[in-house]
């Protein structure tokens, strides 16, 4: 048995309210820039809840051809544009032979939700007997990975993950192992999530746990969360693969651990994150001390905030304050199905430039919490290993670990 | 007028009542003004399910969160403390 394949990252892509692209993205979390505002949808008066992190002048017809948009809903268009950046970054010539060995394994918790707010729209508020006849494969969770395997002519293992608020890491978990295993040499991975709409706000609303104000994870005043909507796409690449082609090389995928609390529908749990993070590390070969970067799944509700942080502390035990630890869902808000796609954008930052992105809107600590949650401003950090967590409603974890290329 | 109002209240307390009742699946009769919600079994998403209710029956919006449960606004330490909440909305409302 020969040794494990190692997984890297060639090509990083994103469309989410903090950029356009990566760069745009690491200058806005450079810069802390909080992205959350009104939001602009259909009938926001009726909204309790009327902020929200908006991907701001996207004009989907200055990407895609008008016959093509109409198979296209939101969650897919953003994923097509974060794919091409990235295959782009990549540099990857598709042959006939690779083209079988690369797939697309994509996150979205909401999948078409636009598609399905608008039809239901039409059928029960505006009384009409008939919808566009794509509705079905637009609103389809699939849709956006079966739009990118097409874009792109990947023709391997290929599927969508649906974890709620874990999806993306679960599909880069799942892209990470297809490759490792040897089912695939090239997987496009991530996610993306559309959900701004009135019927997606409005579901939300219900279960009172939104923010008013704005999104304070870790701060003693914080009221909730805010959503966003963007996701972000990666090329993960078998190692001697990469190397061979000359790939530029933006991270090891080092280490993917998953669990379940099989406890509640919406309460987190602390075993069952502590026991994600643990098997992430182990599966990455490294203890907790080798952890320089935490990237949160801090949504900024009370719940979430304070079992993250036990588990935390139980998994780093004494060094839990002073490793930094940060949510960026505090700039680009909490982008559901697509979060940890974009939160892995935070990790590359850490470990390629050596910048830790902030937790923002911070401005009071909260004695529950206990941690260095990199308040308000960047800073600058040594960061060789960077572990992103995503804790989904259903109890539903996954948790990535990263390691900075120095070399094979 | 005074007996009116009485009686809208006493309305209001049995209405709340079955709301939360129904919630820790218990007769109404089993509540008391002092009760608890947590001592009757109402987690988070019951709390949540039974402000929609008193929202759905009384037409009014209650100021709730539940990041911030502390929060003055609405409060929710007892049967009675939400029963008298309701009447509040329910006047604020008819004013």
């Amino acid at each position: 048995m020969g040794r494990m394949r190692r997984v890297v990252i060639t090509g990083a892509g994103t469309l989410n309210p903090l950029g356009a692209d990566v760069a745009t993205t690491w200058a806005a979390m450079r810069a802390g820039r909080c992205a959350i505002g009104p939001l602009t949808c259909r009938d926001v008066d009726r909204l309790s809840v009327q902020i929200g992190a908006e991907i701001a002048g996207f004009v989907p017809e200055d990407h895609f051809a008008k016959t093509r948009l109409s198979l296209l809903d939101r969650f897919s268009q953003i994923a097509l544009v974060a794919a091409r950046q990235a295959m782009a970054q990549s540099g990857l010539h598709m042959t006939d032979a690779l083209a079988l060995r690369a797939g697309v394994v994509l996150g979205t918790a909401g999948g078409g939700n636009t598609t399905v707010d608008d039809n239901y729209r039409t059928v029960y508020a505006e009384g009409k007997n008939r919808v566009h006849p794509f509705v079905v494969p637009r609103l389809m969770h699939n849709a956006a990975t079966s739009h990118v395997s097409m874009e792109f002519g990947l023709k391997g293992p290929s599927f969508t993950t649906s974890t709620a608020c874990a999806s993306s890491n679960h599909a880069m978990g799942q892209a990470m192992q297809l490759v490792r295993w040897g089912a695939a040499d090239v997987m496009v991975t991530g996610g993306s999530e559309a959900m701004l709409g009135f019927g997606g706000i409005k579901a939300w609303e219900g279960l009172r746990v939104m923010a008013r104000d704005t999104c304070r994870p870790f701060c003693a005043n914080r009221s909730g969360m805010v959503q966003g909507e963007g996701g972000a796409v990666f090329v993960f690449e078998e190692m001697e693969h990469a190397l061979a082609r000359n790939a530029p090389i933006l991270a090891e995928v080092a280490g993917f651990g998953m669990s379940a609390d099989a406890a509640d529908i919406v309460m987190p749990d602390l075993d069952g994150p502590v026991r994600a993070m643990r098997a992430a590390l182990a599966d990455a070969g490294l203890g907790p001390d080798a952890v320089d970067y935490v990237n949160a799944h801090g949504t900024g509700t009370a719940a979430n905030d304070r079992i993250e942080a036990q588990a935390l502390h139980s998994v780093l035990g004494g060094r839990a304050a002073q490793v930094p630890v940060s949510s960026t869902k505090s700039m680009h808000g909490h982008l559901i199905g697509g979060t940890s796609a974009v939160e892995m954008l935070a990790c590359l930052l850490a470990l390629q430039e050596g910048v830790i992105a902030p937790t923002v809107n911070y401005t009071q600590p909260d004695p529950e919490i206990g941690l260095d949650v990199v308040p308000n401003a960047a800073r600058k950090a040594d960061i060789s290993v960077a572990m992103s967590n995503a804790f989904a409603f259903g109890g539903l974890n996954a948790v990535l670990v990263l390691r900075r290329w120095a070399g094979a | 007028m005074g007996l009116d109002i009485m009686h809208g209240n006493d309305l209001i307390a049995e209405r709340v009542k079955a709301i939360i009742a129904e919630q820790a699946l218990i007769e109404p009769s089993e509540l008391t003004l002092q009760s608890r919600l947590a001592d009757l079994g109402i987690d988070s998403l019951g709390l949540v399910e039974c402000i929609f209710g008193i929202e759905e029956a009384f037409g009014v919006s209650v100021p709730f969160n539940a990041n911030t449960p502390d929060q003055p606004g609405f409060d929710i330490s007892s049967v009675g403390a939400i029963i008298a909440e309701v009447e509040k909305l329910v006047a604020r409302q008819a004013a």
